[in-house]
Parts: structure tokens; C-alpha cells; sequence
């Protein structure tokens, strides 16, 4: 008898040690064939699918529709009551290039120097970094991962929130950053008299003609002599891109005055592929964005208007305003300081409530970045023959409420946890508790 | 020009008129959720002299009341921040680790356009701190947003209790220990200030007592205690009249202030921030203190970088009285949606919630019998939503402080500046930045630099200390 007690306490002690050897193993990302039935598909580009079925392989989107038969030796993943959207894309960003805010050590987006494209910022994603599960669960599955300081700060890129390197990670596209140069006061400290503010701005785009003028050409030479014969001028490099329109030109302007100057210099140079970021103020003058045809990535949504005699909700209703008046329009978090990229879906819910509608903000975090950043074919919409990068959830997911309950990046079921779960699961009931015993 | 005048002195006139008053209102027929009382349909809110008279199904207000027709809208309580630096023109008297005797109710600023902007978002209350640079700071205060006035003192909530900020961690031993070269350069040196400053003050009420027992007895010659405002404070505190928030991130640092605050026998204590206060919240929850978190802040400093965004979810399941606040002018217009996250991140129900952004934060501040829900009796400090305030289609269209309607979507002017440069440049835009918490206003000299510099720079200049 006691032999029995002590053998199946021995077995229970076994058990309880296998149990916890599975359970102390961290969970990985999945690859294989799936179908994803019984869900509500938004698909964005497509309407929506009541009772439709996702069938995932090899990475990408085979099947979408209702009446979807589910091949062999695929798992099934029941979405009775669910709903499946296609990944977010959070088009501004400093994620995996920034740990901790205060902490220069772990910040490596803003290098020295003025003119310094040939800074990438693919080169220092940390693919490790804590913020990425953090973002990814919450349904942003692709990011912007963009440089930050001079006139040209550096190359940014676009990447998928899974890989354990950069090149698994890389969602194809690349785009130089300009900050156009700012004119007027800083602010209020800014104790400059107003000619010196007119003798600083021109100067300032006195200096961008320059650098411009040399990249192109640097670009005609790098033509003419099939790239052997232009020298080793990295900065002219990393621009040919932008010059040749291979690739956009993102060019950060927010006052009023800044994006009118923009828009003039971009007409003035013949830039080819034009990107406007941020755009704070682009309400004052959306129809000469809408009238240059020029796609914009605007936010964050969650801001403060730009001046005190502006309307209290102007950046909730800016996003709103350039879509109605015709202009291409993106929103991007822009959270930089505490990297909450994953309140993506929040930005675009405020920009929804305040004037752009549900339908429009959604598709400015999913399809409209991918066409702006080039990569439609691959992402922003549930479609055949698009990556497998979407998520299920309860219900909208601008709604607070809304759980998250399974993301794919590029076919690879991704595990639902990160550090903030993970210290959820610990101490929601902590063991021991005030007394240790 | 002229025109800008006109608006800015019919403004002034419009406004001030107002400022002190208590409204008449009846609010009809909206979706009433109380908080403490659970939901009520169709149902009506009467107001008089700026208190709620009565909740119920049609009630008939005397003539002349002002209406407003909340058919298909949410009436709920006027949201309260118990974390805020807006409408004060200092925030941190950061010349000594113990600063006790500075209040911000002696920089009250009415004409912040913050006020309105926070309005704008259904608040009704704030509560305007000190800085966290100190490892005890200056004296705060609670105010209600009579945007309007131009009386600072009407903007305080009259008969609040006194609150007082303390702080640990990072900013005081960066400014102390890092910048001015004195103790605390550590936590260590941290809980020592305020042990000492504690035991001080215990000796400054005995001499005291012992002065005023003494100097009625025959033949006393004794001189009086020197009057000392910042052991004047102190000791009201040790007495039980002055609440301390206390700017905290760390679990090991909450633990230490509970301790101290056992020592001395001090029960009010609210943990601001908090944002590992869930691995100790079996240890809040014991003592009786209460926390007033972010709802995902993280990562903007190496003390936050462990923090999780179910920490409300997480202290409110181990009983910790828990609010949601902003410590941020922008935040602030929306922590309805801040409370909404809670239901994310540990899934809260709808009146826990809320809970987060009224009642809550009211105890927090002692002023839980005037407001924080709506109920008979309680001032008429009110906020209408279309749509649920944790929808994220929730948009706030009154916010009504003493029954006066101090926002009003459908009516909201475009200039609502009390104060305006007319040669100011109208184009030139300040970045804002997010994530970063505004408790150390003021300190940037002390480390060459300057508060207009973003975070990066700031770092930068830091690095090369």
C-alpha cells in the first residue's frame, strides 16, 4: 500500500516535471498549411465575406471565399463568431531601432549628420527587440522602421514584425527620408528676429538644392557610365533611388508652410515618387496635396492641434479632411517615445470617429500604406496570392474591447504572448502572495 | 485684427460672467451610467444649483431650465485626473530634495487652453500636481475646470483635502544625486530623506506640543518652537490631513515608501504611476494604499521598461483601488478611451472600467462625497457622449462642471484662446511628443539642457555628461 502511495507520488512528481518541462519552453512560430473557416473576412479590398474561409500555405493567401473547400492535412481553425483582417502596416515608426527612450545606448536611429542617406535603418532593426511581439499581437503586423535627424537622416524600411534576422524580416521596400527643412519659429523660446528666420530658411533650401543638384548628377553620371565611372560617394548612392524614382522620396512636412513649400520644390525638382509625411497641418491645404496628386502618411492622430486658436479635435479630423478632399492618405502611429506603435488601430479609430468613417481609416493602416510603399501585391488586403500576414479577432479592432486572437506573418502562426502577457500570466495571482508560504 | 479683439473681449465678457456660478440643467432621456448605480435607460438628470436634485424617468423641470436632449447619447459621470500639470505655471521647485512648503495652488493659471482642450474630452476635474523632481515635492492641488474665469482661486474644488507629492526613483536621484551633487543619488538615499524628513517633523509637533502644554504652567520662560511652513506640512501629514501621491515606478520602491509610511504611521498614500505596482499588489492592496496608472506607457526610461499594459487590470483583481490617469495635456482629452483599454488588457467590465476615470480617482483624492458618479446630491459634474465613452466611437459632445455646460460640440467655436499674441506667426507648429511623462518640467538646466529640446536631443546632451 505504502509502496503504492510512494509510487504514484513519484509518478505525480514525474509528471508535474514534464508538464513544467513543456511549459517552460518558450512558444515558437508556426509554419504550415491552414484554413481559417466559419469567420467574418473584411477584406478591405473586397468587401466583406460572412461565413467565408482563409486557406493559408506556403506562406501565402490560396483560397478566400465562402464557399472554400478545406484540402487535406490542413489544420482547421475554427472562426465561428470571428472576424479576419489583413495585417496592419504602421508606415512611422522607430521599432526595433530603440529600446528604451532615455537610454542613448539602445537608440540607433539618429545618426550624425546633415546629409547621411546611407544610413539604413534595416541594418539596425534588432529583431529581438521587446516591442515586437508587444506590437505584433495586437494585429500591426508590418512597420516602417525610419530614421530620424538632418535634412537626410537615412534609408528607411519596411519590415515584417517576425524573423530572426533582418533579411527575414524585410517586407520590400526601402525609401530615402528627407526632413524638409523647417520655416519659421521654433516656438515661442524662439527669440530670432524675423529676418533671421527668412536668412536661416533660405539657407537651409539654398543647401537642399545643392546637395539635390549634385545627386542628380551624380545620378546622370552613374547612368552614362553604367554605374563604374561616378566614385565613391555613398550619400549620392543611397539618393539615386529617389532621383531615379526607382524608389519614393518621404519627405516629412508638417506646418502649412512647410508642405506648400514642399510641394513647390517637389514640382520645381521633378521628383519622381513623392511621399508626404506627417502633414500635421495638411487640413490647411489638402487641396494642393489632392491637386499634386502626392500620397500622404499622416499622424499620429492622437495629438494635440498645432496652435491654440486651432480647433481642439484638429488632429483627429486632419486624416479625415485630405481624404475628402481627395488626397491618398495613410495614418501612421508616430509613437515613438514609449514605442505603442500598437495603438495603431486607435489612430485610425479616432480619425475614423472624427469625420473619415470606419471604411476609409481602415484602409488607411492596411491597403493604401501597401500602395504607397509599393508593396500591394504582397499585403493590405485578404486576397489569393497575397503573403499570408492578416489576424483573427473579435470583433472591430478599433474597438477597445476587441481581443486579438491569432496573427499570421507571412504564413508563420505567430505565438500569442509577449513580455506584458508573460508578466500578466505571472502575476495576475502572484505565488506566493503577501505572506511567503 | 479687429475682429480678433472683438471675439477675445466678448469672450472675456461672456466668460467671466460665469465663472463662479451654479448652473440649472435637465438632461433628458439619456443612457445614465452612473458608475456606483449601475446603467439607466431613457432616463432623466436634473440639476439645480449646480447638484444633481434627482435621476429618474421624467422629470419635469420649472420653466426657463436649460434642456438638453440626451435622447441616443451617454450621460456619465465628469472624469477626474488625478495626474495632470495643466492650468499651473511652475512644476517643479526643484531646489532641494524636500520641498514640502512650495503649493501649486499659489500658480493657478485659468487661461491654459489645455483647460478647455481637457474639457473637450469630458473632464471635469484634475488634479494639479508638483513635479518629480523632489524626493518630497510641493503641495498640489484639485481643481475643477471653470474654464472661464479669471479668478485663479475659483478654479480649486472648494473644500478638497490637501494632497502633497512625493517621488522616487529615477528623478530625484538624477537631479539631486546626478545634477546638484547631494543626497539621494540612490533609492537608498531616497528612503533616507524622507525617513528623516519624517522623524523632523515628528520632533517639530513635540516641541510644539510640548511648548503649548507647557506655557500655560506658572513661572514657563520657554521660547516657541521656530515656525517652519515645510515641518508645518509635514507634520499635517504624519497627522493624517494631507494625502501623499507618490510619483513611483518600481515594485521594490512602493514596498519601501509602504514601509516608511507604517513606521510613521501614515495610512493615506496613493501610488502615482505605479508602474510595476502589480508585482507587489497583494502588498497595495494589505496596506489600503490605492494606484493611479497609465493605461501603456512603457519604455521611455530604464524603470519602465518591465511594465505590462494589464498593470490596472491586474491591481484592480488584487483590490487595489486603481485610477487611470494622463500626466500629459494630450492624454488627458481622452482617457476615456485610456480606461477603455483595461477591457484589452484584462478584459475589466464596462463600470470597472469607468471606475478607472470617476469614482476611483475621486477616493483617491477624498472627494468621492461630492463626486465621481452620478448621484443625488453629488455636484453636477457631467459628461455626454455620442456613442459609449469606451467605444472608440465614443465623442464627447457636453462636459458640464457645477451644471454650468462648459463645452458644447454642436457650439464649439473655433478660437477659444483667452490669451492671444496677435503677432504671433501663425504657421510655425512645435512638435509634440509622445510617451514621455511631464514630471520633470522645469529640471533641464541642470543638465545643460533646454526644456524646448525633443527627448533625443536632450539624451544626446546627457550622454556626453
Amino acid at each position: 500500500m505504502k509502496s503504492l502511495q510512494l509510487f504514484s507520488g513519484l509518478f505525480t512528481a514525474l509528471l508535474c516535471a514534464l508538464v513544467f518541462h513543456i511549459e517552460a519552453q518558450s512558444p515558437k512560430a508556426k509554419y504550415g498549411s491552414f484554413a481559417l473557416t466559419n469567420a467574418t473576412i473584411e477584406t478591405v479590398t473586397k468587401g466583406t465575406i460572412k461565413n467565408g474561409t482563409v486557406i493559408i500555405s506556403n506562406g501565402k493567401i490560396t483560397s478566400v471565399g465562402e464557399n472554400v473547400s478545406v484540402p487535406q492535412g490542413v489544420e482547421t481553425i475554427d472562426c465561428k463568431g470571428l472576424f479576419i483582417y489583413p495585417g496592419m502596416i504602421d508606415g512611422g515608426t522607430h521599432i526595433g531601432m530603440s529600446e528604451i527612450g532615455s537610454d542613448p545606448r539602445t537608440q540607433d536611429f539618429n545618426e550624425i549628420g546633415e546629409l547621411v542617406p546611407q544610413m539604413k535603418a534595416l541594418t539596425a532593426v534588432n529583431p529581438n527587440a521587446v516591442a515586437i511581439p508587444i506590437t505584433r499581437i495586437s494585429g500591426v503586423t508590418t512597420a516602417l522602421a525610419s530614421p530620424a535627424g538632418g535634412l537626410f537622416p537615412g534609408t528607411a524600411a519596411l519590415i515584417n514584425l517576425h524573423g530572426y534576422t533582418p533579411d527575414q524580416m524585410f517586407a520590400g521596400f526601402e525609401g530615402v527620408v528627407m526632413n524638409f527643412p523647417h520655416e519659421g519659429r521654433r516656438g515661442f523660446f524662439d527669440r530670432r528676429a524675423d529676418d533671421e528666420i527668412k536668412k536661416a530658411t533660405e539657407t537651409a533650401l539654398k543647401k537642399l538644392d545643392e546637395v539635390w543638384e549634385r545627386a542628380v548628377q551624380y545620378y546622370q553620371v552613374d547612368s552614362a557610365t553604367k554605374g563604374k565611372s561616378a566614385g565613391y560617394y555613398p550619400e549620392m548612392q543611397a539618393l539615386l533611388p529617389a532621383v531615379s524614382g526607382n524608389s519614393s522620396l518621404l519627405i516629412e512636412a508638417n506646418s502649412a508652410k512647410d508642405i506648400r513649400a514642399a510641394l513647390k520644390w517637389i514640382k520645381d525638382k521633378k521628383i519622381k515618387k513623392p511621399v508626404l509625411t506627417g502633414v500635421a497641418e495638411g487640413w490647411r491645404v489638402a487641396d494642393e496635396i489632392a491637386k499634386a496628386k502626392i500620397p500622404v502618411v499622416t499622424g499620429g492622430v492622437l495629438e494635440l492641434p498645432a496652435h491654440d486658436y486651432d480647433r481642439y479635435d484638429q488632429a483627429y479630423t486632419n486624416a479625415g479632411l485630405l481624404f475628402k478632399a481627395g488626397v491618398k492618405v495613410a495614418i501612421r502611429s508616430n509613437e515613438t517615445g514609449n514605442q505603442n506603435y500598437r495603438n495603431l488601430p486607435y489612430h485610425a479609430g479616432f480619425a475614423a470617429a472624427y469625420g473619415m468613417g470606419r471604411e476609409e481609416a481602415l484602409k488607411a493602416i492596411t491597403i493604401t500604406p501597401a500602395e504607397i510603399f509599393g508593396v500591394a501585391d504582397k499585403l493590405g488586403s485578404i486576397e489569393v496570392g497575397k503573403n499570408a500576414t492578416l489576424f483573427i479577432c473579435t470583433g472591430d479592432p478599433f474597438e477597445t474591447k476587441t481581443q486579438i486572437k491569432q496573427v499570421f506573418i507571412d504564413g508563420w502562426q505567430i505565438p500569442m504572448v509577449s513580455r506584458q502577457t508573460q508578466l500578466y500570466d505571472e502575476f495576475l495571482k502572484r505565488e506566493p502572495g503577501v505572506s511567503k508560504k | 485684427m479687429k475682429k480678433i479683439l472683438s471675439i477675445y473681449i466678448a469672450s472675456c465678457c461672456a466668460l467671466t460672467g460665469v465663472a463662479q456660478d451654479r448652473g440649472n440643467l435637465l438632461i433628458k432621456n439619456g443612457t445614465v451610467l452612473t458608475v456606483t448605480q449601475g446603467t439607466l435607460t431613457e432616463t432623466d438628470v436634473l440639476v439645480k444649483d449646480g447638484k444633481i436634485a434627482q435621476i429618474a424617468k421624467n422629470i419635469s423641470a420649472p420653466q426657463g431650465t436649460k434642456i438638453i436632449d440626451a435622447k441616443g447619447l451617454f450621460v456619465m459621470p465628469g472624469i477626474i485626473d488625478p495626474h495632470s500639470h495643466i492650468a499651473i505655471d511652475g512644476i517643479n521647485e526643484m531646489t532641494s530634495p524636500v520641498t514640502a512648503e512650495v503649493a501649486e495652488g499659489d500658480v493657478i493659471n485659468p487661461l491654459q487652453m489645455s483647460i478647455y482642450r481637457a474639457l473637450a474630452g469630458g473632464v471635469t476635474a484634475v488634479h494639479a500636481m508638483h513635479g518629480s523632481a523632489n524626493a518630497i515635492g510641493g503641495q498640489c492641488e484639485t481643481l475643477k475646470l471653470r474654464y472661464g474665469t479669471f479668478d485663479n482661486d475659483a478654479m480649486k474644488m472648494e473644500g478638497a483635502p490637501r494632497t502633497i507629492k512625493f517621488a522616487l526613483g529615477e528623478n530625484p536621484t538624477r537631479v539631486h544625486g546626478g545634477g546638484s551633487q547631494i543626497v539621494p543619488r540612490t533609492r537608498m538615499g531616497v528612503e533616507f530623506v524622507i525617513r528623516k524628513s519624517f522623524s523632523d517633523a515628528q520632533k517639530y509637533m513635540n516641541d510644539w506640543d510640548a511648548y503649548n502644554k507647557n506655557k500655560l504652567t506658572k513661572g514657563f520662560h520657554g521660547q516657541p518652537p521656530v515656525y517652519n511652513l515645510r515641518m508645518e506640512t509635514l507634520a499635517e501629514i504624519l497627522k493624517g490631513n494631507i494625502i501623499i501621491h507618490c510619483h513611483s515606478y518600481r515594485a521594490d520602491e512602493i514596498f519601501m515608501l509602504m514601509k516608511v509610511c507604517k513606521d510613521f504611521g501614515i495610512k493615506r498614500l496613493v501610488f502615482q504611476h505605479a508602474n510595476e505596482g502589480f508585482k507587489v499588489a497583494p502588498e497595495i492592496a494589505s496596506f489600503g494604499a490605492m494606484a493611479s496608472v497609465f493605461s501603456d506607457w512603457w519604455a521611455y526610461k530604464f524603470e519602465v521598461y518591465y511594465s505590462t499594459a494589464y498593470n490596472a487590470a491586474i491591481l484592480t483583481r488584487n483590490g487595489v483601488i486603481t485610477s487611470v490617469n494622463s500626466d500629459d495635456a494630450e492624454m488627458m482629452r481622452h482617457l476615456y478611451h485610456e480606461a477603455g483599454k483595461t477591457q484589452k488588457y484584462g478584459g475589466l467590465s464596462d463600470e470597472e472600467a469607468l471606475s478607472l476615470i470617476t469614482i476611483n480617482p475621486a477616493k483617491q483624492l477624498g472627494i468621492d462625497s461630492r463626486t465621481g458618479s452620478l448621484e443625488k446630491g453629488k455636484d453636477a459634474d457631467i459628461a455626454i457622449f455620442k456613442n459609449h465613452p469606451l467605444s472608440i466611437y465614443g465623442v464627447p459632445q457636453y462636459t458640464i462642471v457645477d451644471g454650468i455646460v462648459r463645452f458644447d460640440r454642436e457650439h464649439d467655436p473655433a478660437d477659444m484662446r483667452l490669451l492671444v499674441d496677435p503677432k504671433q506667426n501663425l504657421d510655425d507648429i512645435i512638435p509634440s511628443e509622445k510617451g514621455i511623462d511631464r514630471c520633470m518640467d522645469g529640471t533641464e538646466f541642470l543638465f545643460g539642457l533646454s526644456s524646448e529640446m525633443n527627448t533625443a536631443e536632450k539624451e544626446t546632451q546627457l550622454d556626453k555628461k
